[in-house]
């Protein structure tokens, strides 16, 4: 048996009325690669922080047990100075400056007030060249995508001198073909005998990587997993996670009635709204009919976003051509998110935080924002009216919280992206876009959303589902479009859609520029 | 929902601070704070602040946006308004009508810079602060050999913005003033009582019972406090008026209609609330030229209070509102504030003034401490509100 590279014995953190982390114990053996999965605050990036420091001793009890000996980590250059290094989920790069900057920032090379640019950029391209980048170190941040930017970070990380490499998310922004080299590129580091614990959602990469799985569940630690032979089945995993069996991550559509088409557009071109010459949307033409739920699928980049959000009253982009027809009638909206909710039409954004959701009011205040008209009386709100709003939104969406006062920050994901929904169901839309609709949340509240989806379309309304998982769009929609490089490059029914036509569909159309 | 002792506390800090600052200067002046005159003083010296501070509000709540050209624009706008009253005897109605005409075209113009072009308001606003002080003085320093212009002889312009109603003589108990005081008394009470009752009866979460009645009780004896102190000084000044319409006005605005509302969701998530259908755009232009007009009204208060138009008008006005929002609870990134938190910034820093003049304290020494109070207040606030977390 190989050498115990790290043990954290009985782990428990607290925070003021909150057990995050309820005796914990995780075993990491020497040059494995470890995966810790887990929904959602269940407590793996608050064991994290406190493996680095970032929650120093005596915040916690128990023990951490590293390399032979007991850690009592104050900062986190405690533990980077023995060679644990995290590398978080955002990216913590600046965009301004160059990329051998970045990797020695905070840990800079030369004397105590002299930098020595020299050495920094000579090293900075060794450790590049070991994560398998040929861009100079010397090329600022923003010039390079964000599957390069993440290698940037591990190279920053290998510049540590890391020993114990622990990766949180590292593929959640990254598109199927940059996540697969970043996980051979972690095999490639493990043959050198490298240690690395991976946090992810993704449980086809925990397969496929990983040597052990750890479980962790309401803060403990339920069961850690043998993975040598990389064949462990995903429902195996889920079951630990949300412990109990999953018979069907789907849940069954029932009163499919499809009806008339109720939205269309054809020829739609739209323009990148800093460079002209580029075209994000080439020649679309697309079709939703009443009760359907319409899947695209497409990589990060493919144009499904500005797509969507230029139907939504051109709220990207500059419209160059393209005709829009709703219930058969051309209509011609104008460049206002409003024109576009008053013809009913939602778009629910994959980026809840960035522009989905104002964190800082209330679930209230955030369920009524589109539609507040209907609640007001000559521009005075009905504030009995709009609390009975929210709390039929609550408990229609299950939206798990104790008030609708409560701030929408403090919710989880799942219930953030609930309370989204919520917003846009209540503008009471016949066409509703939903961009990446479970991006992010866990698997109890990804079910959830899908039953919403699932009860959208009995309603009668129109359903346009964007997402980059597969599953997920084989299993939900009737119908697919698939879109790579701006255009749309496939349609199939979903009954004969599979993995293996839709991927063909895509490389069939070139990978375009 | 019941809330604990200290939960009010906190949420309350600056009133608590407030209380004790004013029983701190009372003391230390041996009463002199608390005398009917001072009551008086400390309303009408600060009129303009809580005015303008409404503005300002409305303004921050966008995301943290302030105005800069204000103070300057209280200059230019008085010797505009001095000029036509004094030297060419325009009717005092006509040279007001004139004054709130030329800041809604300012307004407008702002506006349309700030929320059309994209200029960053406190760019845009920053013009403002250097034109109009040099306007001012120019309209000023042509018209008058002392470069000032006295309005003393305009009474029913004086009256209007810095008379007394129903006025009688210092030391005479004023009865309208006690009569208006009761009632405003008894209608905050009702208010509360009926607002509380509606929540309970639709099963709401409402306040205990105990502490609403307990709020109403000290709301009601605040406002009866005053009345009477302003019944011994003379009656309820004109400004007072001025002053309780527009803080009543943007009470209901930000905390009622619809496009109080947008200004709160567009500070908060401006991204967010375009994507919701709010006219983001619409929302900037009306906060600069809603600014324009509260100054214009804050031009006519000063300049009656004053009775003449200087040069040095408005000096800082700016600063004092954009304090008194901050002090207020007033968030300086935008999305959170109230005008309630508002009034009792400005008053702090009011206090803090009236009381350090009646302590005849260096007017340099003066600037000093409001500086640190102000810095004291803001961290003291942040804390308060990190530990509750």
């Amino acid at each position: 048996m190989a050498k115990i590279l790290l043990e954290m014995k009985n782990i428990t953190k607290t925070f003021p009325g909150v057990k995050a982390l309820d005796n914990v114990n995780l075993k990491v053996e020497e040059g494995e690669i470890h995966a810790l999965v887990g929904e959602n605050g269940a407590g793996k990036s608050t064991l994290m922080n406190v493996l680095s420091g970032i929650y120093p001793y005596g915040t916690y009890e128990g023990d951490i047990i590293y390399d032979g000996e007991t850690c009592k980590f104050g900062t986190i250059k405690d533990s980077e100075g023995k060679g644990i290094v995290i590398i978080h989920q955002e990216l913590a790069l600046v965009p301004e400056m160059t990329i051998g900057e970045n990797m020695y920032l905070g840990n800079e090379r030369g004397k105590k007030f002299k930098i020595d640019w020299d050495t920094t950029y000579v090293e900075a391209d060794k450790y590049l060249k070991m994560v398998g980048l040929s861009e100079s170190s010397k090329v600022l941040i923003k010039e390079i995508g964000t599957g390069k930017q993440q290698l940037v970070e591990i190279a920053k990380a290998l510049a540590k001198n890391a020993r114990l490499l622990i990766l949180d998310e590292p593929t959640s922004s990254l598109n199927e073909e940059d996540s697969r080299a970043l996980l051979d590129l972690m095999l490639g580091f493990k043959k050198q005998g490298m240690t690395m614990i991976i946090i992810t959602h993704k449980l086809n990469e925990v397969s496929y990587v990983a040597d052990k799985i750890t479980v962790v569940r309401d803060g403990s630690t339920i069961e850690t997993i043998d993975n040598a032979n990389h064949d462990i089945d995903e429902d195996r995993i889920i079951k630990g996670m949300v412990g109990r069996e999953i018979t069907n991550r789907f849940p069954k559509r029932e009163n499919v009635k499809i009806g008339e088409i109720n939205m269309e557009v054809s020829g739609w071109t739209v323009q990148h709204p800093l460079y002209p010459e580029r075209n994000v949307v080439n020649d679309v033409s697309m079709y939703v009919r009443k009760g359907e739920v319409v899947g695209i699928y497409g990589l990060m980049g493919a144009g499904r976003t500005e797509l969507a959000m230029s139907i939504f009253g051109q709220s990207y982009g500059n419209l160059l051509s393209g005709v829009l027809k709703i219930n058969g009638q051309e209509v011609r909206l104008k460049k206002s998110p409003t024109d576009a909710i008053n013809h009913k039409i939602a778009y629910v954004t994959e980026d809840r935080k960035g522009n989905g959701l104002i964190l800082s009011q209330s679930i209230k205040v955030n369920t009524s924002l589109a539609n507040l008209d209907s609640i007001s009386k000559n521009l005075v709100i009905d504030k009995d009216r709009e609390y009975q709003v929210a709390e039929e939104y609550r408990e229609k969406l299950k939206t798990k919280t104790p008030s609708v006062e409560q701030l929408v920050g403090n919710l989880s994901g799942g219930n953030q992206q609930k309370v989204l929904l919520a917003k846009w169901m209540f503008a009471e839309p016949e066409v509703l876009i939903l961009d990446e609709p479970t991006r992010g949340i866990d698997v109890g509240a990804k079910y959830e959303i899908y039953c919403i989806i699932n009860d959208l379309a009995a309603a009668g309304k129109s359903v346009i589902m964007i997402s980059s998982e597969l599953p997920e769009v084989l299993a939900m929609s009737d119908r697919i479009y698939i879109m790579n490089a701006s255009r749309i490059v496939g349609e199939m029914k979903a009954s004969e859609a599979t993995q293996e036509n839709i991927m063909a569909a895509i490389l069939k159309s070139g990978r375009g520029d | 929902m019941k809330k604990s002792a200290s939960q009010i506390l906190k949420e309350n800090t600056m009133l608590i601070v407030l209380v004790l600052v004013y029983l701190f200067f009372t003391i230390r002046t041996s009463g002199a704070m608390f005398s009917p005159f001072n009551f008086n003083e400390l309303i009408t010296q600060n009129a303009y602040v809580f005015i303008l501070a409404s503005g300002m509000l409305m303004c921050m709540l966008t995301g943290g946006n302030i105005d800069l050209a204000c103070g300057s624009l209280v200059c230019f706008l008085g010797a505009l308004g001095a000029y036509f009253m004094a030297i060419k005897n325009m009717p005092p109605l006509a040279a007001v009508l004139v004054m709130l005409l030329i800041g809604i075209v300012y307004g407008c113009i702002l506006g349309y810079l700030v929320a059309y072009i994209r200029i960053p308001p406190w760019i845009a606003t920053l013009a403002g602060y250097l034109a109009f002080r040099g306007l001012g003085t120019d309209v000023l320093s042509s018209n008058s050999s002392t470069g000032s212009i006295s309005v003393k002889s305009i009474e029913s312009f004086l009256n209007i913005f810095a008379g007394k109603l129903f006025k009688t003589k210092m030391g005479e108990l004023n009865m309208p003033c006690l009569v208006v005081g009761i009632v405003a008394a008894v209608l905050v009470i009702l208010l509360n009582v009926t607002s509380r009752a509606n929540k309970v009866k639709k099963g709401y979460e409402a306040d205990s019972l105990g502490f609403m009645l307990g709020k109403s009780a000290l709301a009601a004896a605040v406002i009866l406090l005053v009345a009477y102190k302003l019944a011994l000084a003379g009656g309820i000044p004109t400004v007072l008026v001025w002053v309780a319409l527009v803080v009543l006005f943007y009470s209901f605005i930000t905390e009622k209609t619809t496009i109080g509302r947008h200004f709160y969701v567009v500070g908060g998530n401006r991204e967010a609330a375009r994507l919701s259908g709010v006219n983001t755009r619409r929302i900037m232009f009306i906060a600069y030229l809603n600014m324009a007009i509260v100054t214009v009204i804050t031009t006519w208060v000063v300049l009656a209070r004053v009775q003449a138009a200087n040069s040095t008008a408005g000096t800082n006005f700016e600063m004092d509102a954009i304090s008194a929002c901050v002090v207020g609870g007033v968030s300086a990134y935008g999305g959170a504030g109230r005008i309630f938190g508002m009034v009792i910034g400005a008053t702090l820093i009011g206090v803090i003034n009236l009381g350090m003049s009646l302590l005849a304290i260096d007017a340099n020494w003066q600037k000093v401490i409001k500086g640190v109070v102000l810095l004291a207040a803001v961290a003291f606030d942040i804390l308060s509100k990190k530990r509750s977390k």
